[in-house]
């Protein structure tokens, strides 16, 4: 068992991971290095912000415009209140469905509560799938719209993001 | 790009392992070396197809705000509003989409202050009232992009 980071090498580590992670070998005993640790506190350290749930993985983010996801509709419904829960759940275990979220009605400019991004390379192929999707799950007389993105204006990197809420596009 | 770059950047979604050889792990897992993984990766990132690799920290549990607002802006002044938002750190995307409500965006601040103050920044510099609307609820969060 190696000893756990201090607050000062905590704080370190995590501003040295805004950047990214280094491209080299032993990444994590090159940032273990930089803040003065070994690379088995460094390990251990990001194993147990994943296991909180601090970042979900040491991933990527993709330009998906440039990889060919252009096709990429924000579905937004209105779902009664007492049924959200049970609906969300169910259209967020659909495979087409990257992000479901329960977001707040603003009446009277904006009625829908549920959002579900779907991704694909192909407009025609995302609309069929949405309305299957509305069709499987009896969704298709409730009031729904589908919003699907045209143009992106800014898209980068961040250093921070809720979990999995990018990318929108 | 070819057949081993869209086998580095599907396995890269799920994560680099967590173990101090990490492209070891990989290199073999894709009958690649650890050297060349990397300079993949370089090149991937140099040329924009990807925009970062590491982790990506929920600002929410380290104590940040985060939420999705949308604009309904004037045909006419479109680029110029577009122009206010890209000049602001704290907006991570924006998208315009076909709606009456057509730009959208999504708002990342240290704190829910600092949110609320980026919101009024926007009205004030627009003259346009955005829709703020955090995530109450996640049902399902799974992006992932077979290339």
């Amino acid at each position: 068992m190696s000893c756990p980071l201090d607050s000062t090498q905590r704080l370190a580590l995590r501003r040295l991971l805004e950047s990214g992670l280094p491209l080299l070998p032993r990444p994590y005993q090159a940032l273990a290095q930089q803040i003065g640790a070994q690379e088995q506190q460094v390990l251990a350290q990001l194993d147990q912000w994943q296991q909180q749930g601090l970042f979900r993985r040491l991933g990527l983010v993709l330009n998906h415009r440039a990889l060919g996801f252009t096709a990429n509709a924000m579905l937004v419904l209105d779902i009664p209140d007492a049924l959200i829960d049970e609906v969300g759940q169910r259209l967020g275990r659909e495979p087409q469905v990257s992000l479901c979220y329960q977001r707040p009605r603003r009446l009277p400019q904006w009625r829908y509560n549920l959002f579900c991004m779907v991704h694909g390379r192909q407009r025609e192929r995302v609309e069929a799938q949405i309305a299957g999707l509305l069709e499987r799950h009896q969704l298709s007389d409730l009031p729904y719209q589908l919003l699907f993105s045209t143009q992106a204006f800014k898209q980068c990197g961040g250093r921070f993001a809720p979990v999995g809420a990018r990318p929108h596009g | 790009m070819d057949e081993l770059d869209r086998r580095l950047i599907n396995r890269l979604q799920l994560g680099l392992p967590l173990v101090p050889q990490p492209w070891q792990v990989l290199a073999e897992e894709l009958g690649s070396s650890s050297e060349q993984l990397r300079e993949r990766l370089q090149r991937l990132l140099d040329d924009g197809t990807l925009t970062r690799f590491g982790p990506m920290f929920d600002i929410e549990r380290l104590g940040g705000a985060f939420t999705l607002a949308a604009l309904k802006v004037p045909e006419a002044r479109f680029e110029a509003v577009a122009a206010v938002l890209a000049a602001m750190p704290e907006v991570a995307h924006n998208y315009r989409r076909e709606h009456p409500w057509n730009m959208w965006f999504v708002l990342g601040c240290a704190s829910l202050e600092a949110l609320n103050d980026a919101l009024r920044r926007i009205e004030q510099g627009t003259g346009l009232t955005p829709l703020n609307l955090p995530k109450e609820q996640t049902y399902h969060v799974g992006l992932y992009f077979p290339v």
